[in-house]
């Protein structure tokens, strides 16, 4: 290559070309160049010549047909995979598939049934709260509340003392939730009143979950917990922190 | 088995022995099934298995006693003598000098010279194939063949 030619494209340029990765652009300029310039002309020759050479004697070893069976046996033998492995896979794979189905399924279920037995109570404190006579016995007197349902509901439950707190007992109805008879009592807080739900902790309210759980349905908060065989609902519009007081009190007290 | 043949030769020329050639591309067929999923359809299968061949042997014994050198080697110059060892080497035209020459290379000259050269591969298949950009393919092809044409030069000479 020519002296001026190297300073113009660079020795390893004349490689580039030969290896087909110029950009298009400058393969045509080289190109070109390569018609009018002789010694430049020769240089790529003589690499296209050493370019040959290099590919044919780098094609030097070849393996044996031992070697070529014992890899392909090798290889075949990865590829056949045991039946019974097989077999074993596809059972664990269905028993996992229908494990996590029931389990999805349950979850789900029980998420639904929560999610009813809430609405229900909803249901009940709305239409107490609307009913012309919300309450059956009229009191602020526990102590008159808690006889009141003897007789009337298959179980008997405690009332917490409410002297020095800001809550009042109002009074007290007997409420139906998946054909249980339960009790219902009503308190109130600065204009807010909540509904007390008591059941037995069995049909359509058992498993809503074993300790307190606060949510919220419909924008009203709701406690619920289960004690000595009783399942407590405490609902109403007032804020969910005087509502885990309440609940805490008849927790207290039960 | 695809690429078999050009497998075998490669890793050969890379560990310059038999058994260990043979190890190394059943090492590769092994490792290219089991890692399969990896394999992004779209991409270069060829470059794939060569990378899997090459990083096989890059931790092998001979692979890592012949990589020492590399950083070494990186900057080396070779200087252009009067006489081009092309014209000498088509004068003598000996097969085996050239072949004594490629095997005296460097591996990461060998490798990326014979991936270029025997292959046929272009630059980006090369980079894959190597896990490096195409730029230091460009500048490490480059050295290459000047470490090439020193060689035979020197071959030459000796002779």
């Amino acid at each position: 290559m020519a002296d001026h030619c190297v300073a113009r494209f660079g020795t390893a340029k004349l490689d580039t070309y030969l290896d087909g990765e110029l950009p298009a652009d400058e393969m045509r300029d080289l190109d070109a160049h390569l018609r009018s310039c002789a010694p430049c002309a020769a240089d790529v020759l003589n690499r296209l010549q050493m370019k040959r050479a290099v590919h044919s004697a780098g094609m030097r070893y070849r393996p044996s047909s031992d070697f070529r069976e014992r890899v392909r046996k090798s290889v075949a033998a990865k590829r056949v995979r045991s039946p019974i492995r097989g077999w074993l896979g596809a059972a664990v794979a269905v028993a996992l598939l229908l494990i996590v189905g029931f389990v999805t399924f349950s979850v789900r279920q029980g998420q639904i049934e929560r999610q009813q037995a809430f609405s229900e109570l909803a249901d009940l404190h709305v239409a107490t709260l609307a009913s012309a006579n919300p309450v059956d016995v009229i009191s602020t007197d526990r102590h008159t509340v808690k006889p009141w349902f003897q007789g009337k509901i298959p179980f008997t439950f405690s009332l917490p003392e409410l002297q020095g707190t800001e809550f009042t007992l109002v009074g007290g109805r007997v409420a139906y939730l998946g054909q249980s008879a339960g009790a219902e009592l009503i308190y109130q807080i600065r204009k807010h009143q909540i509904s007390v739900f008591i059941f037995q902790d069995r049909g359509a309210v058992r498993g809503l979950g074993s300790s307190g759980r606060s949510q919220k349905e419909l924008s009203f908060h709701i406690e619920t917990w289960n004690q000595g065989g009783l399942r407590y609902f405490v609902i109403g519009d007032a804020s969910g922190d005087d509502l885990c007081k309440l609940a805490d009190m008849l927790k207290a007290a039960s | 088995m695809p690429l078999f043949d050009q497998l075998y030769n490669f890793a050969h020329w890379l560990a310059q022995d038999r058994t260990e050639a043979e190890d190394l591309v059943q090492e590769t067929y092994v490792k290219a099934l089991k890692g399969f999923s990896s394999f992004r359809p779209g991409t270069n299968f060829r470059a794939w298995m060569y990378r899997i061949l090459r990083n096989t042997f890059l931790t092998s014994r001979t692979g890592l006693k012949a990589t020492i050198t590399l950083d070494a080697d990186e900057g080396l110059e070779f200087p252009a003598g009067t006489e081009t060892p092309e014209t000498i080497f088509i004068e003598h035209s000996q097969h085996q000098f050239l072949q004594a020459a490629i095997e005296a290379l460097p591996v990461h000259f060998r490798e990326v010279l014979l991936l270029c050269e025997v292959e046929e591969m272009s630059y980006q298949e090369i980079a894959e194939a190597l896990s490096v950009p195409i730029g230091t393919v460009m500048s490490r092809l480059s050295r290459a063949r000047k470490a090439l044409r020193e060689n035979l030069q020197q071959k030459l000479v000796r002779s």
